[in-house]
């Protein structure tokens, strides 16, 4: 089966530095794939080239079985894969959270009553509809979290891209996040430093070092210098994956 | 001008909270627009009398009310001390160069009023409203989107850029940063302020690429969608708009006749 999502060698340059050197990965549909490695190791850079943020100067990037390469080839990309950024802040920009929800079904071409009544739908089915109507800057860290995922999940997303979700999240959200997360259907690439989390919901893991992508078993401990392990319930399936 | 009186008190009994944004903003709007056009300094001083009492009862609360007057009278003050001098006619007092004008006198209570019943009205009006509504009920009365997407962005972001420039200036402090309290400030002091400056003005403009890009992933292409509900016009907002069109036309009338 192809990849929904797929980096091909690419390398891509931040700031005049090289941050992904020839890196390969594949993000398949029904997958929650771990995306770990050290800080500034250029996972965020990784999340942002696959939703073209970022443009390669060498290799692919293959999204929904075509190739990559302008930012309307991207503006079809952006309608079904959707990224969270490190920062809530960033990405709640409307007034009240059900403006925000509702903003990216409003983007796809929905009429607005649709719009606002699958907004509302999504915050009821993640438990978060007492938010609807609050302002979204004066939320706490964790309610924008939570809303800023009901948002990208308003776009009905096939892959969600979250970049280090769980901050600033306490337990009672965490695993409200874990939740949702394991009842979506999207394939999900999860960037995180917070491996009990990781360990919950990640069926493969990956490790990126030095701009290139390997393959990591999920496992308590860290085994080798290389590879970060993070335990999981069914070590053997991953090993075959890995 | 009793017309003009009279209708405060009316107004407030029923509740500026019940009336839709869109007809606060559109009644601050012609309220200000009117009492522009007004000159007579008896209608103006009723106007004012009128909107005082509306902020009273209407607006965000008599200390609020009293702590947003402060910044406002403070201005008013100098111009009342001085242009009395700078408007050439009837001298009143004062030695060559120095001459208090009669007319300048009345252009400055005429100023002195305007701008209170302004600001009152405005403060009763528009007090109690989010800026988020504001600019939800001025783009719903088909307002220049762009100067409403800026309004609102700088609504939102205004408080997380104050944010980090207090969270820079706590660390600043933390380290044992303290301003040198002499008149001329040590060079260090200097550089310190340039620097903390410096790192608000390119965290802002990254925050900004950053709200664009997160904006663009959600197949943003330009356009604020229409915001949240919004619910039909009610009986209060008619009655509303009607006592504003009454005081205003009764204002004007008394202008005519005095
Ligand atoms: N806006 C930027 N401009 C220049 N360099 C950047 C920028 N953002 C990140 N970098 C650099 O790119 C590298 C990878 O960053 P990033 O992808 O954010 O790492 P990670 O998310 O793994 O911590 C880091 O060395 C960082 O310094
Ligand atoms: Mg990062």
């Amino acid at each position: 089966m192809s990849a929904l999502l797929a980096l091909d060698g690419v390398t891509v340059a931040r700031g005049g530095r090289t941050v992904l050197a020839g890196a390969d990965l594949q993000l398949h549909a029904g997958e929650r794939l771990a995306l770990v490695g050290p800080n500034g190791a250029g996972k965020t850079t990784l999340l942002r080239t696959l939703v073209g943020l970022e443009r390669p100067s060498a290799g692919r990037v293959v999204a929904f079985g075509a190739e990559r390469r302008t930012e309307v080839d991207f503006g079809t990309v952006r309608a079904r894969a959707q990224l969270m950024f490190q920062d809530p802040d960033d990405q709640l920009f409307c007034p009240t959270v059900i403006d925000d929800v509702a903003f990216g079904p409003l983007n796809l071409g929905r009429k607005r009553d649709e719009a606002f009544a699958a907004a509302r739908a999504v915050l009821e089915r993640l438990g978060l509809v007492h938010l609807a109507d609050r302002v979204t800057h004066r939320l706490s860290g964790g309610e924008k979290r939570l809303v800023c995922l009901a948002a990208l999940i308003a776009m009905a997303p096939d892959a969600l891209l979250l970049d280090e979700p769980t901050n600033d999240l306490d337990e009672e959200n965490r695993a409200r996040m874990i939740d949702i997360l394991l009842r979506l259907d999207a394939a999900l690439l999860l960037v995180s430093h917070d491996r009990d989390f990781l360990e919950r919901i990640a069926t493969r893991a990956v490790l990126l070092r030095e701009g290139t992508v390997r393959p990591a078993l999920v496992h308590r401990h860290v085994v080798t210098q290389e590879e970060i392990h993070i335990h999981g319930l069914d070590a053997s399936h991953r090993h075959a994956e890995g | 001008m009793p017309a003009a009186l009279g209708a405060a008190p009316v107004r407030v009994s029923f509740g500026i909270a019940a009336l839709d944004p869109r007809t606060r903003l559109l009644g601050a709007f012609a309220g200000v627009l009117a009492v522009a056009l007004l000159s007579s300094l008896w209608v103006l001083a009723a106007a004012a009398l009128g909107t005082f009492a509306l902020a009273l009862a209407a607006g965000p609360g008599t200390a609020a009310l009293m702590r947003r007057l402060v910044h406002l009278e403070g201005f008013m003050l100098v111009l009342l001390a001085l242009l009395p001098f700078t408007v050439p006619g009837t001298p009143l007092f004062g030695a060559p160069p120095f001459v208090a004008s009669a007319e300048g006198f009345a252009r400055a209570v005429q100023i002195l009023l305007k701008v209170n019943a302004c600001g009152f009205l405005v403060f009763a009006l528009l007090g109690g409203l989010e800026p988020v509504r504001i600019g939800a009920a001025a783009l719903a009365l088909k307002a220049p989107e762009r100067l409403v997407q800026l309004f609102l962005l700088v609504v939102r972001y205004g408080g997380v850029l104050r944010a980090e420039a207090a969270r820079l200036q706590e660390a600043m402090r933390a380290r044992a940063f303290a301003p040198r309290a002499s008149l001329t400030w040590s060079l260090h002091t200097w550089r310190t302020y340039g620097h903390m400056l410096g790192m608000v003005l390119v965290r802002a403009l990254e925050r900004a690429e950053r709200v664009s890009e997160a904006m663009r992933c959600r197949g943003f292409s330009g356009r604020l969608p229409a915001s949240a509900e919004r619910p039909a016009l009610g009986a209060a907002d008619l009655a509303f708009a009607l006592l504003l069109a009454a005081a205003i036309l009764a204002a004007f009338a008394a202008e005519h006749l005095a």
